[in-house]
């Protein structure tokens, strides 16, 4: 009786320790992911300010029901037009910062620092 | 009331009562007269026939904007469907109209298929000539380059040109070309010196009619609803008597007069945009279908010589 007891909290323990494990491995995958992600939501860039590692590659994805497009101001990136759901991906090899803007409503403006 | 003219003692095409019907039709519209640079306005209800006779004119004329052909969200699954509406909504006037502006967003995305498919269903439009000026949309992969082979053949430059008709000075500007970071609608160095040009010889007596697809006058900067050289523009035109300007891209009517200018927008064929700061973005306003075609729309622009009077007159596609 005493030994199922103790193994029984034994059992939960090791379901607790999982879950957390399980919780904290999906917390950190979830941030691995937004680091290098930006949404384009509203006719705006979200985060406005990206800053990564060099070599990071930043995906862009527009959730607007509009066209958008993401446009460096130096020329250094261009997307083709982005529709509803598509993404744009480039990788940053050289440290600096990158202005961006969408050519179509040139308002929306966005910066990638990459370090 | 007829649909015919038979009514038409000043010999000009035009229907006193016939006139009254196309307006009758409007229903929510509202009519903006400028006699002598002083802005009339009436609601609808409120035209009596004293003054829809003054309103006779010798020149008349449609604008029509922001198809988006290919646009297929909730907004507006069937954008064929109320462009065809606008042109069944041409095709009834009175008089057919001498020409129709069209001010841009053709397409939605720029492709051969949109293009095709908006001249397929402006084909039936009765009227004597189809005039065009690129929207953000129709120039987004090739700077132009689709649209001016299409639509654009006689232009000048990026898709600019002026023509006159019936003594009024018509000029077709383009400003969604090479916009840059922050900033709103860009007219750019070499179309701000042909307009100079363009208007140099003319007299300030000459009607002047300005038509572009971004509003050139400042909206609501915040959403870039404005051209940041429109101001440039508009100050070759400022010794001219009657200056009216024709634009398209925020999806509603709105209208506003500064001295002999008057600026109006027209609405869509295609989707509502939220009114300025009512939302959190200018992006298509989704409203219950049955509320649609009030909000969007045909501006049937009607020119008196001697009064240097234009009535607009917004009729949505409704009733």
């Amino acid at each position: 009786m005493k030994k199922q007891f103790i193994r029984r909290i034994a059992a939960l323990l090791l379901l607790l320790v999982g879950v957390a494990g399980l919780g904290s491995k999906n917390a950190h995958a979830g941030s691995q992911e937004n680091a290098n992600q930006v949404k384009i939501d509203n006719f705006s860039f979200t985060p406005t300010t990206l800053t990564v590692a060099a070599g990071t590659t930043v995906t862009w994805t527009n959730s607007d029901d509009v066209p958008h497009t993401v446009v460096s101001d130096d020329k250094v990136f261009k997307s083709k037009v982005l529709d509803t759901d598509e993404k744009f991906s480039y990788t940053f090899t050289k440290p600096g910062t990158y202005p961006y803007f969408c050519s179509v409503h040139p308002k929306m403006t966005g910066t990638v620092v990459v370090r | 009331m007829s649909d015919y003219i038979i009514h038409d003692h000043n010999n000009d095409g035009i229907d006193r009562r016939g006139f009254l019907k196309c307006m009758a039709w409007a229903g929510t519209g509202a009519l903006c007269v400028l006699q002598g640079g002083v802005l009339k306005s009436f609601a609808l209800g409120q035209m009596d026939h004293a003054h829809a006779g003054s309103l006779k004119g010798e020149l008349s004329f449609v604008q029509i904007s922001d198809s988006h052909i290919g646009f297929n969200k909730p907004a507006n699954p069937d954008v064929i469907a109320t462009l065809q509406a606008a042109v069944a909504k041409i095709n009834a006037l009175p008089t057919p109209p001498a020409f129709v502006l069209h001010t841009g967003d053709l397409s939605h995305l720029s492709k051969p298929e949109e293009f095709d498919a908006l001249e397929q269903n402006l084909k039936s439009v009765k009227t004597g000539r189809m005039f065009y000026v690129p929207g953000e949309h129709d120039v987004l992969s090739d700077n132009g380059k689709q649209y001016l082979e299409r639509f654009g053949k006689d232009a000048l430059g990026g898709g600019w040109y002026s023509f006159d008709h019936k003594g009024v000075h018509f000029i077709g500007l383009v400003n969604v070309l090479d916009l840059k970071a922050g900033g709103l609608g860009n007219l750019g160095r070499e179309q701000l010196e042909w307009l100079e040009k363009d208007v140099k010889h003319l007299k300030s007596s000459t009607p002047i009619v300005v038509f572009a697809h971004i509003p050139l006058w400042t909206v609501y900067p915040e959403w870039g609803w404005g051209t940041d050289d429109g101001a440039q523009a508009l100050s070759y035109l400022k010794r001219f008597g009657s200056v009216t300007v024709l634009n398209g891209h925020i999806h509603q009517t709105m209208q506003k007069v500064e001295g002999n200018v008057t600026f109006h927008t027209a609405m869509s064929t295609a989707f509502p945009q939220p009114q300025p700061g009512t939302a959190p973005s200018p992006g298509p306003l989704k409203v219950p279908a049955e509320q649609l075609r009030n909000l969007l729309g045909i501006t049937d622009v009607d020119f008196v010589r001697g009064r240097h009077s234009l009535a607009i007159t917004d009729s949505p596609l409704a009733t």
